[in-house]
């Protein structure tokens, strides 16, 4: 028995080697090396880092930069109540026995698959204050009304460059994960419930109230926690592309401000610190998460 | 409610409601699908413009949206102005790179935290599972500085090593494996099989579903990564698509019809793997959002 048990140790090792080695060179190791940096002084050229205490975290706390950036980050985050308004709408509509159903759900999953920098691109022209198709659909619509319509200038706006983004978000994510999270949340809604609310003379509206939106509840809590957590470390793709980060660092998130500290001004202790206090702030919404859904993520 | 009103009146009145509300959500998701398709009807109409053309005031509203005009070489002189066949073959090779080697290490190392038993098991799992909510942006300049000590930086390895091994995937995959029946495996060890034939024989394709779907994302995932290739890639003809792109806007910033034209050419892949793919996606979602 012993002996089969070693051979067992030792395959086990075997199966787990490269993905282990990979784990510890690019995952635990950079977390403890970040960690270090924090508290030291670096511009990754000239020699080694040198120990400088809390001074990092100190200025960082001082830095008028960083808490406006940390306003941007929380603002753009408005888009996830939106996004997740409209995704439980969505799947309420697209949980009917409706016939091309499948043809409106991948209809709405496009701007989801297709993320990333052509649809900035596609949505800096659109945004364009004076050919976009935004705001010409803007002065026609005012032509209709026989008034002279101007749209904002959107991207070149500091007031209006980050619902500019928030608009674009809500697009890109409102058919996406959550919709087919909230679909198969309500798919899960036992039939009873509603037809014991049917009996009561319960209306739509009140059976949403009173069933649905309870029993979804789980799901509800499970996306916007995991929303909250990516909304921290977004921003940075649809910045750079679409605005670089301004008009006058309105659209300049945190981890944008990270990238330009350790990348563009060689910062990297700086960098390594606001690294941490993202770090800090993820951990602490994942724990939240855990205490909820904890127990079917440990062990079973 | 009901009250003073026939048999026939109700049911009436109840198709009638059904009517309705089928007519409402019909025009509602119509509305929906169209703002979510818009944008990228404007995209193909744009790239088949003339350059000129693309920002005069049409004479009907509807002649923005529909193509007018083919311009179909917008498309071939995308591929001359930049390299862009370079960007392709570049994303190509570190998108399958990144993919066959993730699932592969994903997969043997579920295999070994799912169905064997070492001492440790537990607390290493458990280490996985806590690295997955350290934020990238943690473990970013790290690896950068690691990367530069290999000499590996402006290198396809700076691209696909990091890339390839995932706590995510390990985690997704060892919860489809315990779901698994043990009894083929215990028939197989009784014959003599060994780990790794239990593994390849066994485990593998009763997983096909499961590792489809990490496929999927992981290809999806590493298409359109943007951050981590501007950081480590110098040279632009080792540049992937989606920087390749960003490059192409910055030199040609006005030049929209090859903008687009580009961007299309990037997107297609994407969604043939999505078509094809489909099923494993939403239950890939579906996996990671109910049971993690």
């Amino acid at each position: 028995m012993m002996k089969s048990s070693t051979k067992e140790t030792i395959a086990a090792y075997g199966f787990l080697l490269p993905n282990l080695i990979g784990f510890l060179l690019f995952t635990s190791l950079p977390v403890l090396a970040s960690l270090a940096l924090s508290f030291c002084s670096w511009d990754a050229l000239s020699g080694p880092p040198v120990f400088v205490g809390l001074r990092n975290f100190v200025h960082l706390f001082q830095d008028p930069l960083f808490w406006k950036y940390s306003f941007n980050t929380i603002y753009m985050m408005l888009s996830i109540p939106l996004s997740m308004a409209g995704s439980l709408i969505l799947a309420i509509a697209l949980n009917q026995k409706l016939k091309g159903i499948v043809i409106f759900r991948t209809l709405y999953f496009l701007p989801t698959i297709c993320s990333g920098v052509a649809i900035y691109m596609l949505w800096k022209l659109i945004y364009n204050p004076d050919f976009g198709t935004l705001n010409l659909m803007i002065a026609k619509i005012g032509d209709l009304f026989g008034l002279t319509l101007k749209g904002p200038y959107w991207l070149n706006d500091e007031a209006w460059a980050k619902p500019a983004l928030i608009i674009m978000g809500v697009w890109q994510t409102v058919g996406g994960y959550n919709m087919i999270l909230y679909l198969a949340a309500l798919q899960g809604v036992p039939r009873d419930f509603y037809d014991a609310a049917e009996v009561d003379g319960a209306n739509s509206w009140q059976k949403f109230w009173a069933v649905t939106w309870p029993q979804i509840s789980p799901t509800t809590f499970f996306i916007g926690i995991m929303s909250i957590i990516g909304g921290f470390q977004a921003g940075f793709d649809p910045a750079y592309i679409m605005t670089g980060g301004g008009p006058n660092g309105s659209t300049t998130t945190l981890i944008y401000y990270l990238y330009n500290n350790a990348f563009n001004w060689q910062h990297m202790g700086y960098a390594a610190a606001i690294a941490w206090v993202l770090f800090v702030i993820v951990f602490i919404f994942t724990i939240l998460q855990w205490r909820y859904y904890g127990r079917s993520v440990h062990y079973h | 409610m009901a009250i003073g009103l026939s048999l026939d009146q109700i049911k009436r009145r109840y198709r009638t409601k059904q009517i309705l509300k089928k007519v409402f959500s019909y025009f509602f998701l119509t509305l929906g699908a169209l703002t979510m398709v818009g944008p990228f009807l404007w995209m193909i109409t744009t790239s088949l413009k003339e350059p000129g053309a693309v920002f005069s005031y049409q004479k009907d509203w509807w002649q923005e949206w529909i193509p007018m005009t083919f311009v179909w070489k917008n498309y071939a002189k995308a591929w001359v102005v930049v390299p862009f066949a370079k960007f392709y073959i570049n994303s190509i090779v570190v998108s399958v790179a990144i993919t066959l080697g993730q699932v592969a290490t994903s997969a043997m190392a579920a295999y070994a935290f799912s169905r064997l038993y070492f001492p440790g098991r537990d607390k290493l799992f458990f280490a996985y599972l806590a690295t997955m909510m350290v934020p990238g942006a943690v473990t970013m300049i790290p690896v950068f500085i690691l990367l530069q000590k290999f000499g590996w930086i402006d290198s396809y390895k700076a691209l696909i090593l990091p890339a390839m091994f995932t706590a995510y995937g390990t985690f997704m995959l060892r919860q489809f494996f315990l779901t698994l029946p043990r009894d083929l495996e215990d028939a197989a060890k009784i014959d003599g099989c060994s780990y790794f034939g239990i593994f390849i024989r066994i485990i593998l394709p009763l997983s096909k579903p499961a590792l489809a779907t990490l496929t999927t994302f992981t290809f999806m995932g590493s298409w359109m990564s943007f951050m981590w290739p501007l950081i480590v890639m110098n040279t632009h003809e080792r540049f992937t698509l989606p920087i390749g792109l960003a490059y192409f806007q910055s030199l040609h910033g006005t030049d929209w019809t090859l903008l687009m034209a580009g961007s299309i050419m990037m997107i297609l892949p994407i969604l043939l793997v999505f078509m094809f793919n489909q099923r494993f996606f939403v239950e890939g979602i579906k996996l990671s959002g109910i049971k993690g």
